[in-house]
């Protein structure tokens, strides 16, 4: 790991028994991200620069013209489109019920364990299994969401089967998801804070609930609350399991989502060049919520 | 005989903040030393040398005569005993106190769980072990804790099974690093005579570090006194006390704090304070001294004579056996401390003005770059010197 | 808190939190009704919850019956478990050297883990299926565990966790004759079972529910996990025999949820621990 013959001076500050044990100790490990993570990532480095097909013998360098390619292809688009107002929808809903719902249990003594477990239940339920579950309730004839719909007299609701309901449907089933892992941390967040402040806070003056939650509460969330926003974000962009199961991203691409379309594009029609492009490009929306998040937190430090 | 524990011209930097600079130790086989120095002078840095947990740059370590600088912790025989305690939290007492018994005596089979005691010579190994740890046990009066863990024992209690951990082997040295701070002060002073005791019985080489030198001075045979990573002084607590070598070593022993006024050494070696003159005897050029007087060596009275001092007395501070005087120097207006017996206080409370003197002998006069420096033939009566 | 609040104000935070209970949990209620119902009563359309007549021997025979049910649900608990024993031994080392040893590669070592926590592994899994194929790993077991033997997010978790460990007690190991990997297995592991707890229960959660890799490698019945096998099941299934797919997912559901209901403790101090990645 040091380079040869280039600064032998620095290997003085390090105890050669003790580099000894530690390179022992994380010999299999770094055999194994050698392996499992960096010989990957550089392969899709590469073949994101291709038209490689699998199967197909030869393929042509294409350079940046590959995600050049890439932001004029129509279906790439619409799945992230798709995904953003799929994002869009999830995260904010998911972490304000959330937050509402921690303080609500937080204030509420009675029934504290029993609303937190049912609430964590969806995050502990087999995704796959739920989805089932869900496409059975939003079946458009006997579905019990529409039954109960007309029960009051409304009209019944095309969940799944229309291009323009698909999106917030399988919103809803991601809200329904999200709410209880966001509760928790929530909750955790919410024990963190010094009781003291509650006190100091009532002695400076604040009255009402309402602004006992302005001045104290939520600064002090303010870490919990990025941390939760950015989970949750992250979280919804790799939806896959409810699309895979439902809709496969249909009614007429209505539901084509990013991970949805890699995985058609690289293992379904083979084309590995572009899929790796498109994978690129989803690692590149993560890293920016990640930097985001980093960068507010840099200057909410005096919260920390 | 050969020294036990021998540090020698040790230094030790982090980045470009040099910690220790060319320290030396040399303790005698049975012997208690303690390394006592404010915080942050190195001390701990060098017993983790002493150790073998932290390398030095320089120097080297040795034990019982041999060079032990480049051998790992693990080998070294030594035991520690950490301000933390550092005791495992998910061992019982017990297990914590086998544990250095177990790596040593066990190969690495016999260490297994149920397993490992499958032959009898294994059985009998084990057995010899918690033989160990129960007598060990019973000389700390920890027997009832055995089956307890860390987690439920108060902090007396933490101290006394690590001491357990670290005697029970019987290593080659003890290295202590600041064992009681942890402890509040009615059980530190209990503990101090516990570990004397406790040295004596085992007569190991022990290394302590302290920051309080109360604790060093008490228990030590000798002290070394650290400051800004040097060995100041390495000597008796008496000699530490009474004879310091260096104006640091004065000024950091001695609670309260020895009193420093600013002096001058004349032609002819004539100390003056202040411009009276006080002795004679000294060497050199003419310059500028500093004279330390150890409080209870400032002699109080209500009358002026020839060479003493005008103060104003600012407060008593009444602490049962003694009483401390808060003092201010008429003429400069500097603070002194004296220390008095509670009788002789009587006579001075009240008084606004008092005069204070010291005999020549117990002042220490230190150059400006700290060192002490001695008169050749003190001469005692001022008058005489004045008459020469 | 600070003032009791009024019978109202509480009367209607009850209120609140109970109706979104109910809203939580509709689906599983339905999916229990479900279960039970022959299709004429599910298509009957009807918001009855108890079944006119009981068909759940039928329904949960199906789910039993049309694919290898038992072995599916065996298939990941052997998944899950080989993959968080793996993960905790290769990650465990790794980061304790991470957290407590000066060696040079450190600072490498710990950018590829940010790089992994980074890189999820669908975007690298047309290279690693490749790899699969290759080594002919495709439609095996060990094709679902060994991609995920390393745990980025376990060596960036346990380092956390060890570095506030005091350095004290690794001293005092090592003074008592103990060597590195000794310490790791004697002394570390032991005092990092909350955070090795809690990502064994994230890790469990994830890939229990992971569909996305499974559905790439594996192609026989007998070989999927729960949400593949879940996935066979719907297309092995003509129609809509919504009660056969109910039982199924309540069957494919079940072990997970009662886990948690017997383990609430350690999930929710899990996912309050590892919350940094779902």
């Amino acid at each position: 790991m040091q380079p040869e013959g280039g600064k032998p001076r620095r290997l003085t500050r390090f105890d050669h028994r003790e580099v000894r044990a530690a390179l022992l100790l994380c010999a299999p490990t770094a055999v194994l991200m050698l392996a499992l993570l960096v010989l990957p990532t550089l392969a899709v480095l590469g073949l994101s620069f291709t038209d490689a097909e699998l199967g197909v013998p030869g393929f042509q360098f294409l350079g940046l013209g590959a995600y050049a390619d890439l932001f004029t292809d129509r279906a790439f688009l619409r799945a992230f489109r798709n995904t953003a107002i799929y994002v869009a929808l999830v995260a904010p809903a998911s972490v304000v019920i959330g937050l509402v719902l921690a303080l609500l249990i937080e204030a509420e003594v009675k029934g504290r364990a029993f609303f937190r477990s049912v609430y964590f239940l969806p995050v502990v339920s087999l995704t796959v299994a739920m989805a089932s579950v869900w496409q059975y309730l939003m079946h458009p004839s006997f579905g019990p969401m529409n039954l109960v719909l007309q029960r009051f007299g409304l009209p019944s609701i095309n969940w799944l089967g229309s291009s323009d309901n698909v999106l917030t449907s399988l919103a809803l089933i991601g809200i329904w998801q999200a709410l209880g892992f966001n509760l928790v941390l929530f909750l955790a967040g919410l024990t963190a804070i010094n009781r003291d402040l509650y006190a100091a806070a009532e002695m400076d003056g604040v009255r009402s609930a309402w602004s006992r939650f302005w001045t104290v509460t939520w600064p002090m969330l303010g870490p919990t609350t990025l941390f939760v926003v950015t989970i949750t974000m992250i979280n919804a962009v790799k939806v896959f399991e409810t699309v895979a199961t439902l809709t496969q991203g249909g009614p007429s691409k209505a539901s084509e989502v990013l991970l949805y379309t890699i995985y058609k594009e690289g293992f379904v029609y083979l084309h590995i060049g572009v899929a790796s492009a498109m994978a690129v490009v989803f690692v590149a929306v993560l890293l920016v919520l990640l930097l985001v998040q980093t960068k507010v937190l840099e200057k909410q430090v005096h919260y920390a | 005989m050969a020294p036990a524990l021998v540090l020698k011209h040790v230094s030790k930097a982090f980045g470009t903040q040099s910690v220790l600079r060319d320290v030396s130790i040399e303790a005698d086989a049975g012997e208690f030393i303690a390394l006592v120095g404010p915080s942050g002078c190195g001390k701990s840095t060098l017993l983790r040398i002493a150790a073998g947990l932290e390398r030095a740059d320089a120097g080297e370590v040795s034990l019982a005569g041999v060079n032990v600088t480049d051998t790992r912790a693990a080998d070294r025989d030594m035991a520690m005993v950490f301000q933390s305690y550092a005791l495992y939290p998910h061992l019982t007492v017990r297990q914590n106190i086998a544990l250095p018994l177990a790596m040593r005596r066990l190969s690495g089979f016999e260490r297994l769980p149920m397993i490992g005691r499958i032959t009898p010579s294994a059985r009998a190994k084990h057995a010899s072990i918690m033989a160990d740890v129960e007598r060990t046990a019973e000389a700390l009066r920890i027997t009832e804790l055995l089956n307890r863990k860390p987690g439920e024992m108060s902090g007396g209690q933490r101290q006394r099974v690590a001491l357990g951990r670290a005697i029970v082997r019987r290593p080659k040295a003890f290295l202590m690093d600041e064992p009681l701070s942890n402890l509040d002060a009615a059980l530190r002073v209990h503990m101090r005579a516990e570990i004397v005791s406790l040295h004596r019985a085992a007569g190991v080489v022990t290394l302590y570090v302290t920051h309080d030198q109360e604790e060093a001075l008490g228990m030590a045979d000798r002290v070394a006194v650290m400051i800004g990573g040097r060995i100041l002084q390495i000597a008796s607590p008496e000699v530490i006390y009474t004879d310091p070598e260096h104006i640091d070593v004065a000024s950091f022993i001695g609670s309260p704090k020895i009193n420093l006024l600013p002096g001058k050494i004349v032609h002819g070696g004539r100390l003056f304070q202040a411009g009276r003159y006080l002795f004679s005897g000294f060497s050199g050029p003419e310059r500028d001294v500093t004279i330390g007087i150890r409080p209870e060596h400032l002699f109080l009275s209500t009358e002026a004579h020839e060479d003493s001092i005008p103060l104003f007395l600012q407060r008593l501070e009444f602490l049962g056996s003694e009483v401390i005087a808060h003092l201010k120097n008429q003429n400069d207006g500097r603070a002194l401390i004296a220390r008095l017996e509670p009788d002789h206080a009587s006579d001075v409370a009240g008084l606004k003005q008092l005069f204070a003197s010291a005999t020549d002998h117990e002042l220490m006069v230190f150059e400006t770059d700290g060192s002490r420096v001695r008169a050749a033939a003190s001469v005692a009566d001022g008058a005489a010197s004045y008459a020469a | 808190m600070m003032t009791p609040s009024s019978t109202l104000v509480r009367l209607l935070r009850f209120g609140f939190l109970a109706v979104g209970a109910a809203i939580i949990l509709f689906p599983y209620v339905f999916m229990i009704s479900a279960s039970l119902k022959p299709p004429e009563d599910v298509f009957s359309a009807s918001l009855s919850l108890w079944p006119e007549h009981f068909s759940a021997y039928e329904n949960y025979s199906k789910a039993l019956t049309r694919i290898p049910m038992v072995r599916i649900l065996l298939n990941g608990a052997l998944v899950c478990t080989a993959i968080v024993v793996f993960q905790i031994l290769f990650a465990l080392p790794a980061a304790y050297a991470l957290a407590k040893l000066r060696f040079p590669g450190r600072g490498v070592l710990f950018g590829l883990v940010m790089l992994g926590l980074l890189v999820p592994i669908h975007a690298i899994s047309i290279p690693l299926y490749a790899a699969a194929q290759i080594s002919g790993l495709l439609n095996t077991l060990a094709v679902l565990v060994i991609p995920f033997t390393l745990s980025v997010f376990a060596m960036f978790l346990f380092r956390q966790f060890i570095k506030a460990m005091p350095d004290e007690l690794i001293h005092a190991a090592r003074m008592d004759g103990l060597s590195e990997a000794a310490i790791v297995w004697r002394i570390i592991l032991p005092n990092a079972w909350p955070a090795a707890s809690a990502f064994a229960i994230f890790s469990v959660v994830a890939h229990w529910n992971d569909l996305y890799w499974p559905l790439i490698t594996i192609s026989k019945t007998q070989l999927a996990t729960p949400p593949l096998g879940l996935l066979f099941f719907r297309s092995a299934e003509v129609g809509d025999d919504y009660g056969a797919l109910m039982a199924a997912t309540l069957i494919v559901t079940l072990p997970l949820v009662l886990f948690f209901l017997f383990a609430q403790k350690l999930f929710i101090e899990g996912v309050t621990m590892t919350g940094l990645k779902g």
